[in-house]
């Protein structure tokens, strides 16, 4: 009778872990928050013109913050860094222009086998390039 | 005697606890707050992994990727536009003292503990124009930082570390055998 209850127990707690989980490759197009809110904190505007320049400044920010730069590509404008601290941070930086008078820069993390994104993080590092551009970055909408 | 009643309650807590403990285990990842944050020592260490050279962009990324091959780099990765060339190379992890710690164990135990087997060596090379002459590329200068990791698996191919290289002799080194390589290819040997 005992040993019912508890093979009961066991099989529910299995059920619910079980049920919790989707198919693994759910991860593929997962995301926690929404698109507009992963933009939104994901990506600044700078008042400069020179891509080239910026990607110079990302990978200098990049280098001062503790990564190596994985790749680079100036066509595409986008940058790939990965930091090693007993942790895996990987990073990938692209910058393309708003206007003609402004820059985008977005920015996306991953820490280990998990997406970051909380804003605190990305804040850090807009407020790291910005001092390296000596310019303010600009909330986008 | 133990009360058999109470005894089985505390074995379904237990299970509960351990089953939800497995649930939220897999959430507990969170990135450190100090990861994208500069530090003290980011400008030590810039300053350990820059050097100026009284040359061009192109001429500096040729001898920095000639360097890298003299030290048994692969090149991964370039991209001259930016002055970025990325290499990596595998090499043997064992260390003396690591060895004799694990035949110690295994004389003691009878069993033989993972040790540092195989390390995965990165190299990241950036250069950045400081000054640029349109004629004369000796009246240039120009800047390179280079940066280090590795990745180090053991016996039973775990990663045992993963970090980035800050150790001052290595970067002189590196930096010693870059100027040699400019001053080789100015003269073109």
């Amino acid at each position: 009778m005992k040993r019912k209850q508890l093979f009961t127990t066991a099989l529910l707690f299995a059920l619910i872990f079980l049920g919790s989980c989707a198919p693994s490759y759910h991860q593929i197009l997962a995301t926690k928050e929404s698109q507009v809110k992963l933009r939104a904190i994901q990506t600044r505007a700078f008042d400069a013109t020179d891509k080239d320049k910026m990607l110079r400044t990302v990978i200098a920010t990049l280098q001062d913050l503790g990564f190596i730069v994985d790749k680079a590509d100036h066509v595409l404008g986008a940058v790939s860094g990965t930091k090693l601290n007993q942790y895996t941070l990987r990073m990938t930086v692209s910058v393309r222009p708003r206007g003609d008078t402004q820059l985008l820069v977005r920015a996306n993390a991953q820490y280990n086998i998990t997406a970051v994104e909380n804003p605190e993080p990305y804040q850090q590092f807009f407020d790291a390039l910005s001092k390296a551009v000596f310019l303010s970055a600009h909330p986008v909408d | 005697m133990v009360n058999p009643v109470k005894n089985n309650t505390f074995f379904r807590v237990f299970i509960g606890v351990g089953v939800f403990w497995l649930l939220f285990a897999g959430c507990a990842q969170t990135i450190p707050e100090q990861a994208l944050q500069l530090s003290k020592e980011s400008l030590e260490h810039r300053q350990l992994q820059t050097r100026r050279f009284h040359t061009d962009e192109k001429t500096l990324l040729s001898a920095s990727a000639s360097v890298l091959q003299d030290l048994g780099f692969n090149i991964n990765e370039s991209e001259t536009e930016l002055g970025v060339i990325v290499g990596s190379k595998q090499r043997d992890a064992t260390s003396p003292s690591q060895v004799v710690g694990a035949v110690v164990v295994v004389l003691l135990t009878g069993v033989m503990p993972p040790i540092d087997k195989e390390q995965l060596i990165r190299a990241s090379l950036v250069t950045r124009p400081i000054h640029i002459h349109e004629t004369d590329p000796s009246k240039c200068r120009t800047a390179v930082r280079i940066t280090f990791q590795r990745i180090v698996s053991n016996s039973q191919g775990q990663i045992t570390r993963r970090e980035g290289i800050c150790e001052a002799k290595i970067y002189q080194a590196f930096f010693d055998k870059l100027a040699q390589s400019l001053f080789l290819e100015a003269h073109e040997i």
